[in-house]
């Protein structure tokens, strides 16, 4: 699998809001934020899995909806004093559709 | 025998002589208190947060009636005196004469108003006390209303910016080049323009107003030049003058103001005089802290001690929110004065210090006055500054060297630095309070004055307290709603009413958010505002809820969900048992739990499922039981009359009409009720947010109860002979939360801050608003009765409760 993958169209995600895609290694959360960027998030939380995708979304950064850990999109980490990072995919719009690049999923579904 | 004491007005000044008065000689005098205003005395500075809504006409009540009743005072408010005949010692009024020992007059100052034609049109309105504000928050209601404010000096300013703010196109008019002239220089006077222009308020500078046009009232004022502003209301400040009006018709001596020596006695031997009306060395004051200083003067002269009034240096704020300008002294040009001038445009800070023979004889700043007071404590003092001279407007936290953080700057400030400028109050004497014990805002307030007044100096107050006691000083009690804004709960709830703010850009907007779109913690609390205060015209914003609230079900540990259908004051059927057991086999719901709250519990259900397994439970009549929403849960109930040897009334009858009138309503916490058919109590209603205890006479109705991280009882509401009435007074009780309480506080927490008494108030004693309540109420469930589960039980929602892609297949390839 390689190159970018087609996984939707951006009008189909809330706007900050994010749905999921799944994935042989689980489930990846692709957020859309109030200035119509998107990106691509495991979507569960280091702390005790709690589904990112189903946090409110403020500015660039998701707060877990079950114990209110907050991560930021670009790095993933959680902001501090809490600690852990969820990865990170490449996404990008074009057109209306929303495009995630598989290289990077291949490899987490290798690793 | 004690002296008796006739005080003519009730204002600020005369506010605080009375209490240094009973401080100093308690008991000493009788006093009957004089006021045109029908009412007593209450913080007039305090209009403009008012009028633009940031504060309640009850916020700024200084004195009420338990505290005149405490000392004894006579009140004779609404009632002017109209003449004083001091040969016989006497004040006449409307319902007579009353007889004085001694008198004082703080009659304050009349608005003055510019005679030109149709001054007197309806709708000309001065700024000066309370029934003004409201006519201008009156005017303001209209939609589309337009307000000229003739005059750009203070009072006109903050009348503009209040009008602005609740939504007036507004007009300030102005004679002079520049705004505020009397206080600030032009580079601050542009710096302000530009500020209120982006406000959206216009500025016309070099005004000369020529008439105010209109038939029957007001319609529009035109210039000399022949422009026309047209207006709704004309608000004239164009100044004041000192209300001398009684004093004079009574021979006492005057100049522009009532003529008084350093004692505070007038020409007559028998009568003192406070305040605005006063002329004291030439000098009559427009600003409450040569006021104060007259009041303790005055004090002190009528207990018979010693004191002296040397006259008072003044500074100025604008009471804007936003706008951070200060200025004091003399700022004028000339060939023996030198300046220090500090620009940062990008930040829009200005800061200009004129010195005479190395000392500051005038200070203006706009943007940043953080050093405000430091500035103005070298002026009083006359502070020698040749040492500093360099570094001197950077400000205290420079002088010494490197700069410091503004905590580090307070520290720094000497003793004698004037913090409070309204009450003349200095760092010692606050540090020495909260050394006394003074660990809390208010408690500073009560014992010093400092930041009563005007409130400006709050934040360096907090700075001290945090300097003074380290961690041990534990930050106000109102805490900001999050860390996107200084405001608390409570603000930001007035000014979404006050200002009509129905959106949540509005809101983040008018309220000067700091972050764009807010963070989890405000956003659930704003959109359950908004959508609690403007039903018809906020559209609900599912991104800013919860995840239950947003998929309408409660979710796990493990991200499923657990499903609970309404069942009715606890009540089902075999039918609905049937399809709930259906469902759970269907779906392969892992547990089936009966709850606390009196039905079932479906647990574990994936998130793809739910609207699949709504649609099966809506189709045999069940309905969202919102047990995730913060909003009616359940109403439990005991068997009641239809069954028990002991049941009074139809307990479960009336649990399932409260359920059935009040599902759906959104409320800013879990609401939990229950109806306990006799006193033994067996729906364990009296530890419910509203619980009902049925007797032979009627229904007992409780709120405020909880059982869960605190356990409370409930308080008694009130007792009604119907359940129509019971249910009328849980709707009102349950609108009022609704309306009042912060998001995330439990009934019982709400009602710990606003008192049962008044909550009985306005539910029990006052009919007219209880039936506005339950009028409000039932307009609200007009848009929110209406079962979710059955909105989202669609193919649509299905599709968007799926993941967005699935590429497991894919990969799979
Ligand atoms: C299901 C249930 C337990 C049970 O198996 O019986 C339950 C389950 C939960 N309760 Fe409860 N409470 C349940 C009855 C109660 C009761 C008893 C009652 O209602 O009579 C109480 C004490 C009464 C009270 O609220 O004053 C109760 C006090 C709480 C509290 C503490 C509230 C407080 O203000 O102190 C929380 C936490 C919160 O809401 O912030 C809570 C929160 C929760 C949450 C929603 C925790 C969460 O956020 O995930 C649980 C959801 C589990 C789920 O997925 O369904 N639950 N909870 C009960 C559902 C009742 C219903 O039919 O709707
Ligand atoms: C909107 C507004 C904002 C202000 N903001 C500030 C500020 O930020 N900082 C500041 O320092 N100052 C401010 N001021 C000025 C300050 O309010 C006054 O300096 C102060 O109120 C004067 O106090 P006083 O007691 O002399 O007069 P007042 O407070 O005006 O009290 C006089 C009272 O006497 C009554 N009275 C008059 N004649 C009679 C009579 N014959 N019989 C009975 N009663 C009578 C009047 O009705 C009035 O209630 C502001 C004023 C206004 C109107
Ligand atoms: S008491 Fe309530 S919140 Fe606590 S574990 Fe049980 S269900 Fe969950
Ligand atoms: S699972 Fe995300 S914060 Fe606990």
């Amino acid at each position: 699998m390689s190159g970018w993958i087609d996984i939707g169209a951006l009008a189909d995600i809330p706007v900050r809001g994010a749905r999921v895609i799944r994935t042989p290694a689980g489930c990846v959360a692709v957020f859309r934020t109030a200035g119509d960027e998107v990106f691509a998030l495991d979507d569960r939380c280091p702390h005790r899995g709690g589904p990112l995708s189903e946090g409110i979304v403020h500015g660039r950064s998701v707060t877990c909806p079950l114990h209110n850990r907050v991560f930021a999109f670009e790095t993933g980490a959680a902001e501090r004093p809490e600690e852990g990072r969820v990865a990170t995919y490449p996404a990008r719009i074009e057109g209306g559709r929303v495009l995630i690049d598989a290289a990077h999923l291949a490899r987490r579904t290798a690793a | 025998m004690a002296e008796k004491l006739v005080v003519i007005g009730a204002g600020m000044a005369s506010g605080r002589m009375l209490e240094e008065l009973f401080a100093t000689a308690p008991g000493a005098h009788e006093v009957t208190l004089f006021g045109a205003e029908p009412r007593g005395n209450y913080n007039r500075i305090m209009l403009s947060p008012v009028l633009s809504g940031e504060k309640t006409y009850d916020e700024i009540v200084t004195h009420d009636a338990a505290w005149y009743a405490a000392n004894g005072v006579t009140c004779r408010f609404g009632e002017p005196v109209t003449g004083i005949d001091r040969a016989r010692r006497v004040v006449v009024s409307a319902t007579g004469e009353t007889p004085y020992d001694r008198l004082v007059i703080a009659t304050g100052s009349a608005p003055f108003i510019i005679p030109v034609p149709g001054h007197a049109l309806p709708g000309v309105l001065t700024y000066r006390d309370l029934d003004d504000t409201e006519a201008m928050i009156a005017a303001a209601a209209k939609p589309g209303a337009r307000a000229v404010v003739i005059g750009g000096g203070l009072l006109g300013l903050e009348a503009a910016a209040g009008l602005r703010l609740r939504g007036m196109e507004v007009t300030v008019l102005h004679l002079m080049p520049h705004l505020m002239e009397r206080q600030l220089d032009p580079a601050a006077g542009y710096l302000l323009q530009k500020e209120l222009e982006t406000r959206g308020i216009r500025i016309h500078t070099r005004a000369n107003t020529h008439e105010i046009v209109g038939r029957e009232r007001v319609e529009a004022v035109r210039l000399d030049d022949g422009t026309e502003y047209p207006a709704d209301i004309v608000v004239m400040a164009v100044g004041i003058r000192p209300d001398t009006g009684l004093a004079k018709a009574a021979g006492l001596a005057c100049g522009r103001g009532l003529h008084v020596d350093d004692r505070m006695i007038t020409s007559d031997g028998s009568i003192l005089a406070v305040g605005e009306c006063v002329e004291h060395r030439g000098q009559c004051y427009g600003l409450v802290a040569p006021l104060y200083e007259m009041a303790k003067v005055a004090a002190k002269t009528l207990a018979g001690e010693p004191a002296e009034y040397a006259g008072s240096v003044t500074s100025t704020k604008l009471k804007v929110t936003g706008v951070d300008l200060f200025s004091a002294g003399d700022f004028a040009e000339g060939d023996d004065r030198e300046e220090i001038v500090f620009r940062d445009p990008a930040r829009g800070v200005y800061k200009r210090l004129v010195i005479r023979d190395q000392r500051i004889i005038g200070a203006v700043m706009y943007g940043d006055t953080a050093d405000g007071a430091w500035f103005f404590g070298l002026l009083k003092d006359a502070a020698d500054i040749a040492e500093m001279r360099d570094t001197l407007i950077f400000g205290p936290a420079y002088a010494g060297g490197a700069p410091l953080d503004p905590m580090a700057a307070v520290a720094a400030l000497p003793d004698e630095a004037e913090i409070c400028g309204c009450n003349g109050v200095c760092k010692s004497t606050i540090t020495e309070a909260i050394a006394g014990g003074a660990g809390s805002l208010d408690a500073v307030r009560a014992g010093t004055r400092a930041s009563a007044s005007c409130g400006s100096c709050t934040g360096l107050v907090e700075q001290l307290l945090a300097a003074s006691l380290g961690d041990a000083y534990a930050a106000p009690a109102a805490r900001p709603v999050c860390g996107c804004t200084d405001l608390t709960h409570e603000d930001v709830r007035r000014l979404i009413k006050a200002r009509a703010l129905k959106s949540m850009p509005a809101v983040m907007q008018e309220c000067g958010w700091r972050t764009s779109c807010g963070c989890h913690v405000c956003r659930p609390a704003l959109n359950y505002y908004l959508l609690a205060d403007w039903p018809l015209d906020y559209a609900d914003d599912p991104q800013s809820r919860f995840v239950n609230e947003r998929n309408h079900a409660n979710i796990q540990k493990d991200g499923t969900y657990s499903v609970v259908p309404r069942m009715w004051g606890g009540i089902t059927t075999p039918g609905e048992l049937r399809a709930i057991a259906d469902a759970a086999e269907k779906f392969a719901v892992p547990t089936v739990k009966v709850t606390g709250g009196q039905r079932i519990d479906l647990l574990g259900v994936a998130k793809e499922d739910l609207p699949a397994i709504w649609a099966d439970l809506n189709a045999a009549g069940l309905v969202s039981g919102h047990a995730y929403a913060k909003g009616l849960r359940t109403v439990k109930t005991c068997v009641g009359t239809d069954h028990c040897r002991f049941g009074t009334q139809d307990s479960t009858g009336l649990g399932v009409a409260i359920e059935k009138r009040m599902w759906g309503a959104w409320t800013p916490h879990k609401v939990k009720m229950a109806v306990s058919g006799c006193p033994r109590n067996c729906a364990e209603a009296t530890c419910k947010d509203v619980g009902v205890i049925c007797v032979d006479s009627g229904f007992e109705v409780g709120v405020a109860g909880a059982a869960g991280m605190d356990l409370r009882e409930t308080e008694p509401l009130g007792k009604t002979a119907t359940a129509a009435e019971a249910i009328e007074l849980i709707v009102a009780f349950v609108q009022l939360y609704r309306e009042q309480a912060k998001y995330l506080d439990r009934p019982y927490k709400w009602v710990a801050k606003v008192g049962l008494d008044w909550v009985r108030e306005q539910v029990v004693d006052d009919l007219e608003n209880r039936r506005a309540l339950v009028a409000r109420f039932d307009l609200s469930q007009r848009v929110f009765q209406k079962d979710p589960w059955a909105e989202r039980a669609t193919p649509e929602t299905e599709a968007r409760w799926r993941p967005l892609a699935d590429l497991t297949l894919e990969a799979a390839e």
